[in-house]
């Protein structure tokens, strides 16, 4: 076994490291991960971006003046409840609603027998915005058990759920698929998205070293607190709708999709989100309910999914299986890596979980052979959850990598240390920068890696086997082209306005944060309006780019801004610097001077009153000059304009290590996380808190993941039994113990405008890995499927 | 959720008689009554709101007994000095179960009438075949997902747990329920749950309209040297895996058993009294071989129904464990 005085670092890697880190990794102990980050992580220069400020919006928050989505009083509301099949397959012979009708209160009950259309909108993968095509109520088809078969619209939520609850159907049976282990399920391959270079299968056939391994992951929710909810309110050929909403430019798209409306016609709000994680970019199919049931009744129309529905009105995780097999040399060099992954979709639809993605990227290997294949089952559509595809790729691989190096006797740093890929090995380009070392360093330094004995089952305190892990993992950078506009005010109010979405990320924070940088004003105040189509075009919030997207726009449109105010002092004729030439003015604190002398000037306020006007509205882009309009609306409610990973001949990610320490009760297996350390390269950071409380945020989701989460599919029925938060549990504050992140990123101006690079996803990747490898640590036993619970270990 | 009418009783005789009427339920805190209204599980015409009446909240500990009134909150019971100190099980078993904010809210009445947490019995919208909600129609959990579902007490009709800590440790320490309908009467807790057997519906002995006006449990030495512990994946606001109340006394010589108390939750049909395992201890020499050899029979006639399985190796290993804490084997 290696301990940490065995540690071999190439020369390169020693430079590449920087000396502390090197130190740290031959001397293993009391090297202050400061010391040993070559460089350290990114510090901004400027006062307000960079600036550890907590959420602009939490007070609101938490006085509960910040209304979501169905707290909007409207006037004349109605209620809609859906009502979900409780077969996966077959038919629907008949509903009967008489008894539901008879109730006082009910509206109208609309089933595929008087169906509300509903147009097939377009999937984000044909060009449009939605992440589904199903749309209930169109026929007369099951095709999961918990789809929506009827809406229920009464004059309260009460009288409707009852009514809900009084409905007769009456299904013929069909033959149902209920999960991948069905013998009955066929795989479908995913070409597309398979990596081939070399020749893998023979480099694995005479590798010294072999691991060949099976990981599955279940099927799991992403639950946010606020659930999915909306109020669509029809109001003379237009449609408004309140819908919590990680893009509501995507959404606009799939409302008018739905209803078959001009796109103009739709608006869509949604100034604050409870938590989305990926299940709030697409609008789900009962939104196409309100809104349809409201253009019918000619008034607004509120649904919201119980908690319950929440399982199957929209899809979480898949469940995938990944095949692993990973050959290397005596010494540890991979030489192959043979790949195979098979995720759950719906029995009519696509969704790939793309397992090869940290698979592909974070080793140098000379042959690998990865392939993606679907399953078609009677499910719900399965969504994006935080980190898709990286999450499960980064489970199996970082696994694999601990599971080679206890075949090999080494060190699993130094294992991927040796394995260390100095370009992109699967696109062969080179990286911008990669953080990596610098992680593995700081975490190791943290958590006291070097000092555990890494012998399994070979470290205890009392009844508890303490067990020691750690993984990596990447997440790829994704950017759109955004817009942002700044409006100063003659009332010394300055706004910044984007369409994009605060899904408690931090949004409103970071664009004040932003703009205030540029103007030099204080952020506290420059007010942001968000989650509006009628506001400047912005991509989702989703793929941990908006944060980019927008500080990039920002940062421009106060550009534009600044040039515009010094204009406007130096050219009005009724600008008490009217006398100055442009350029020898300045913006600084909130006021224009010339640039000669220091103090006095005119403040942003004065200017405006100075030369009468109420209003300056300037605007920003990160547009390439030229961009025409339907590039910038294809930015907005599409995905025509994403930028993916490989932008511009250069490979960028996000890249993180994570550290864990558990404790396992030897008697019981119930495992308790003690400690976790996660280093991470983000790029800059605009906002320190709120990066880190993204990155905390992951982490405890992957302790969720990990220890607790999974759907309980009934092999009868295909029912989700545990859909409610009493038996689909997720941590509480107990289980989550004391949390350390570390930020290792440099600027990184090749993967976004401002330097910054992914932050919300990456949080999420590598815990599942860790986790596992450290109960492997404690007990010897290597369970190798999620969660981990307490049964596994018996 | 079906409309219903709102009582508020003024006082206990009232109560007792409008609860006494048909479909109609006593609401106290309503952690358990307002969840299964919702879920269309209870549908009562009536419900008797009782959490004014006084007098029922007292926790008083004497020379002998410990009585508490049904409608005390968990959370003063858990947090009564005198509880905690003559009976650290009682306390133990509060502050493990549910959430702060439930253990504010939910009385002890009303705790020892929550109902069992199988997701079909739950679920009425998708199954009717549950013999609880509807006797006679079957038992969905048996060939279900049931890993949380009973492995001893149970019955071809019904594999439910009853799934709260409080109780487990009345049943270990012989409580008494005390009841007042027409008459006042006084219920040993063992008799208080009923076995599912062909009638997995009933599930008390209370008539219509009689209410638990408090409980009394008698002190003792094994009550004072007590432990409730519970193991789940979840460190806290879970049910049981598998939990267990015990107690011991020791004889004078410091190292013989002279009185042990062991009751198990999270596994049976009802809280699950381990008389033969007591037996088996008394006067036995205190120490870790002797426990784990006597804990194996704890699970003596216990049945899978397949993903609870696991709950029959873990409820020697939880009862061992309980007794070693409070015999102070590390
Ligand atoms: C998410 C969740 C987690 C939980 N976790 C746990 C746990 O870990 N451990 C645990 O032990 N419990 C747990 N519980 C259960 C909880 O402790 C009970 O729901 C609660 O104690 C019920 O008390 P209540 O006063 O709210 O009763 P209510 O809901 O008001 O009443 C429950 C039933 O008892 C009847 N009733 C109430 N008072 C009387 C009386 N005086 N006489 C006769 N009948 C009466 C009512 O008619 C009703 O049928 C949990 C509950 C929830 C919802
Ligand atoms: S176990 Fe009991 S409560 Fe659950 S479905 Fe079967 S009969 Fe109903």
């Amino acid at each position: 076994m290696t301990q940490n005085n065995a540690f071999e670092l190439n020369r390169r890697t020693v430079m590449k490291l920087g000396v502390g880190a090197a130190a740290a990794a031959t001397a293993g102990v009391n090297l202050s991960s400061e010391k040993a980050l070559a460089n350290n992580p990114a510090k901004s220069q400027s006062p307000a971006l960079g600036a550890r400020l907590s959420r602009a919006e939490g007070p609101l928050k938490v006085s509960g003046q910040a209304r979501y989505a169905i707290e909007q009083k409207l006037e004349n509301m109605a209620y809609g409840v859906t009502v979900q099949s409780t077969r996966p397959a077959g038919r629907i012979v008949s509903i009967d609603t008489s008894a539901a009708k008879a109730l006082p209160g009910v509206v109208d009950v609309y089933t595929p027998q008087n169906a509300l259309k509903l147009n097939k909108p377009t999937v984000y993968s044909k060009g449009g915005g939605a992440t589904e095509e199903f749309t209930p109520l169109q026929d007369d088809v099951i095709r999961f058990n918990g789809m929506h078969i009827a809406l229920v619209v009464a004059e309260t939520f009460e009288q409707a759920m009852e009514a809900a609850s009084l409905l007769k159907v009456e299904y013929e049976a069909g033959d149902a698929i209920v999960d991948f282990n069905d013998p009955k399920a066929k795989s479908q391959p995913i070409d597309a998205m398979a990596a081939a270079w070399g020749d893998a299968a023979t480099a694995l056939a005479n590798a010294e070293v072999k691991v060949d391994v099976t990981y599955t992951t279940s099927r799991e929710y992403n639950v946010p607190m606020e659930p999915h909810a909306c109020i669509a309110s029809w109001d003379n050929g237009k449609m408004t709708v309140w819908e919590p909403s990680q893009w509501v430019g995507g959404a606009r798209r799939v409302v008018s999709d739905w209803l078959g409306i001009d796109i103009e016609d739709v608006r869509v709000i949604s100034p604050y989100v409870g938590g989305g994680f990926g299940s709030k970019i697409g609008a789900h199919p009962h939104v196409g309910l309100a809104c349809a049931a409201s253009r019918k009744l000619g008034r607004p129309v509120k649904v919201s999914l119980t908690r319950p529905q929440t399982f199957t009105g929209l899809g979480g995780r898949p469940a995938t299986r990944q095949n692993l097999s990973i050959g290397a040399t005596k010494e540890g060099k991979i030489v192959s890596i043979v790949h195979e992954s098979w995720n759950e979709t719906a029995i009519d639809e696509l969704h790939v979980e793309a397992c090869n993605n940290v698979t592909k990227i974070m080793y140098a290997t000379p042959n690998l052979s990865s392939r993606l294949n679907v399953v078609p089952v009677h499910t719900v559509q399965p969504g994006w959850k935080r980190a898709p595809g990286e999450n499960p790729s980064a489970y199996a691989l970082e696994c694999a990598i601990d599971e080679l190096a206890y075949a090999l006797e080494m060190d699993p740093i130094t294992l991927r240390l040796a394995n260390w890929a100095d370009i992109d090995p699967s696109s062969k380009l080179p990286w911008t920068t990669r953080q990596l070392r610098e992680a593995y360093a700081a975490g190791a330094d943290a958590i006291g890696w070097w000092k555990r004995n890494p012998k399994p089952r070979s470290m205890r305190e009392g009844r508890e086997l303490i067990g020691f892990g750690m993984a990596s993992g990447a997440y790829p950078m994704l950017r759109t082209a955004s817009e942002a506009k700044i409006v100063f005010h003659v009332s010394g109010q300055i706004e910044v306005l984007s369409g994009g979405t605060d899904i408690g990320t931090g949004t409103y924070t970071i664009l004040a944060q932003t703009a205030a940088d540029v103007l030099g004003v204080p952020a506290e105040t420059v007010a942001v309006r968000l989650g509006d189509t009628i506001l400047p075009r912005s991509a989702l919030a989703g793929g941990s780019q908006q944060a980019n997207n927008l500080t990039g726009a920002v940062d421009r449109a106060a550009k534009n801004a600044r040039a515009a105010l010094l204009s406007l002092a130096a050219t009005d004729p009724k600008s008490p610097l009217a006398a100055s030439k442009v350029t020898e003015l300045t913006l600084e604190n909130g006021r224009v001077r010339p640039t000669r002398r220091p103090s006095g000037g005119i403040s942003i306020a004065d200017l405006l009153k100075a030369v009468g006007r109420n209003t300056l509205e300037v605007e920003g882009n990160t547009f390439a000059p030229g961009a025409s309009e339907e590039m910038k609306n294809g930015a907005d409610r599409s995905f025509a304009q994403m930028k993916a990973s490989l932008e511009g001949g250069v490979s960028a990610h996000s890249w993180c290590a994570q550290f864990v320490e558990v404790r396992v009760d030897e008697d019981f297996g119930t495992i308790r996380v003690k400690r976790m350390v996660a280093a991470f390269d983000s790029g800059r950071i605009f906002n320190p808190k709120l990066a880190e409380s993204q990155w905390i945020g992951g982490m405890i989701m992957g302790l969720g993941q990990t220890l607790l989460e999974e759907g309980h599919v009934d092999q009868r029925d295909g029912r989700t039994v545990n859909a409610n938060f009493a038996d689909y549990a997720v941590p509480v504050n107990a289980d989550v113990p004391g949390v350390q992140v570390i930020s290792v990123g440099i600027p990184d101006f090749q993967a976004s405008a401002l330097g910054g690079k992914g932050v919300g996803e990456i949080g999420v990747v590598g815990v599942a890995p860790a986790i596992g490898n450290a109960v492997f640590h404690a007990t010897g036993k290597r369970v190798r499927s999620l969660p981990i619970t307490l049964e596994k270990l018996a | 959720m079906r409309p219903f009418d709102y009582l508020r009783a003024q006082d206990t005789a009232a109560a007792i008689a409008e609860a006494g009427k048909p479909e109609t339920k006593f609401l106290a805190g309503g952690i358990t009554l307002l969840d299964l209204m919702k879920l269309n599980v209870e549908r009562p015409a009536r419900v008797v709101d009782i959490t004014r009446l006084s007098g029922l909240d007292t926790i008083e500990v004497s020379a002998d007994v410990i009585r508490i009134g049904a409608l005390a909150k968990m959370s003063k019971v858990a947090d009564h000095a005198g509880v905690r100190e003559a009976a650290p099980v009682l306390s133990e078993s509060l502050w493990r179960a549910a959430s702060a904010q439930l253990r504010n809210m939910a009385s002890i009445g009303g705790n020892l009438m929550q109902r069992t947490r199988c997701t079909y019995f739950r679920d009425p919208g998708a199954y009717s075949n549950c013999n609880k909600r509807n006797p006679g129609s079957g038992c969905a959990a048996i060939e279900g997902i049931n890993r949380n579902h009973a492995v001893l007490g149970t019955s071809d009709a019904c594999i439910a747990i009853y799934p709260g800590d409080f109780a487990v440790s009345l049943v270990a320490f012989d409580a008494d329920v005390l009841v007042r309908g027409t008459v006042a009467r006084r219920i040993p807790i063992d008799e208080f749950y009923l076995l599912p057997g062909q009638t997995p519906h009933l599930e008390h002995p209370l008539s219509p309209g009689e209410m638990i006006v408090g409980i009394e449990i008698p002190r003792s030495a094994a009550l004072k040297r007590s432990h409730y512990l519970k193991v789940r994946d979840r460190a806290s606001y879970e049910f049981a895996a598998a939990s267990a109340a015990v107690g011991i006394e020791m004889e004078a010589d410091g190292r013989t058993i002279r009185d042990v108390r062991i009751a198990v939750g999270g596994v049976a049909t009802k809280p699950w009294r381990l008389r033969a395992v007591e037996a088996s201890l008394k006067g036995k020499t205190l120490d870790e071989s002797t426990l784990r050899a006597a804990a194996a029979a704890a699970v003596e006639g216990a049945k899978s129904s397949g993903h609870n399985a696991f709950k029959i190796a873990l409820v020697p290993k939880v009862v061992a464990r309980a007794l070693m804490t409070v015999g102070d084997i590390s």
